[in-house]
């Protein structure tokens, strides 16, 4: 890792984005989107076997205690992690260089680490109606029971491809690809001009 | 069309990329046999009914799937993991 500061990292969606209160929110603010920001986003994968010591060592390196089963995941505070394929995993962190702690816990016999941090751009959205607005985007089941809380699921919208956390009863933390997440920012706003939506 | 992937549940078929025919069996790479390439490369069996099938969730966890599905109903009879091998028995 390199010693010495990185340069403030840039958002994509800069041009379009404006904090405040947008769309029809006469009779209130049903949604609520913001950018996340955090420091680092990892994608860890196990070779075929060797799922559970990976699942292991995220614990021992990040605190977090993924549930091994399809899409498992946990959200607490600055950290989260969840599956979203066979033996692969994304972990993030509000704060940079989480990589660094992984560098020496997976071994090449276990599996791999690649940072996406500067790859992906995390969008939040919240509220009352973020099921609904969601489910504009994504054809998959948003009711809590078959989405439960730290769940994640891989999905696409309009061959964007994008992971999906919940991290709250009406809340959703949306990865996409960072040369597309303008592009997904804007129709996100417009799908939810109808409910009345803050950016924070 | 459903299919419902064995890690992510049900989702609908523009999630999946067909791969092909699921009954084809590829010889060894050295295998001199031409016979058998040319069976791997044009035999297809074009059932109507059951059919093996290769499918990839690519807009999804990229798993590729054996699949049963029936060429007349797109009824999806069966959904696996790829990995491993095992065909999948068709029911016809």
């Amino acid at each position: 890792m390199a010693e010495q500061p990185l340069p403030e990292r840039q958002s994509p969606l800069e041009p379009d984005y404006h904090p405040g209160s947008h769309g029809n929110f006469e009779h209130g603010v049903d949604v609520i989107l913001s950018e996340m920001r955090p420091g680092t986003i990892l994608q860890l994968a196990a070779w075929p076997g060797e799922e559970k010591q990976l699942i292991e060592i995220i614990g021992k390196v990040t605190g977090l205690a993924l549930p091994d089963g399809a899409g498992g995941g946990v959200s607490s505070g600055a950290r989260a992690g969840f599956g979203f394929a066979p033996g692969k995993f994304t972990v993030v962190d509000e704060a940079e260089g989480l990589a660094a702690a992984f560098a020496g816990a997976i071994t090449p016999a276990i599996g791999t680490l690649t940072d996406l941090s500067h790859g992906r751009t995390a969008i939040r959205i919240a509220g009352p109606k973020a099921e609904w607005v969601m489910a504009k985007f994504f054809a998959i089941d948003f009711a809590l029971p078959a989405f439960p809380l730290g769940a994640g699921r891989s999905t696409n919208h309009h061959d964007i491809f994008a992971q999906i956390q919940r991290s709250g009863p009406d809340q959703f933390d949306i990865y996409v690809f960072r040369s597309f997440a303008r592009s997904f920012w804007k129709a996100l706003c417009h799908a939810s001009e109808e409910v009345g939506y803050e950016v924070q | 069309m459903l299919i419902t992937c064995p890690y992510c549940g049900p989702r609908d078929v523009i999630e999946f990329t067909y791969q092909g025919d699921g009954n084809r069996e590829r010889p060894q790479p050295a295998s001199q046999d031409l016979d058998a390439w040319n069976a791997y490369v044009y035999d297809r069996l074009n059932p109507a009914g059951d059919h093996n099938e290769i499918w990839q969730h690519s807009g999804g966890c990229r798993a590729h799937l054996r699949v049963v599905r029936n060429t007349i109903t797109h009824e999806i009879l069966s959904t696996a993991f790829a990995r491993g091998g095992h065909k999948t028995e068709s029911r016809s």
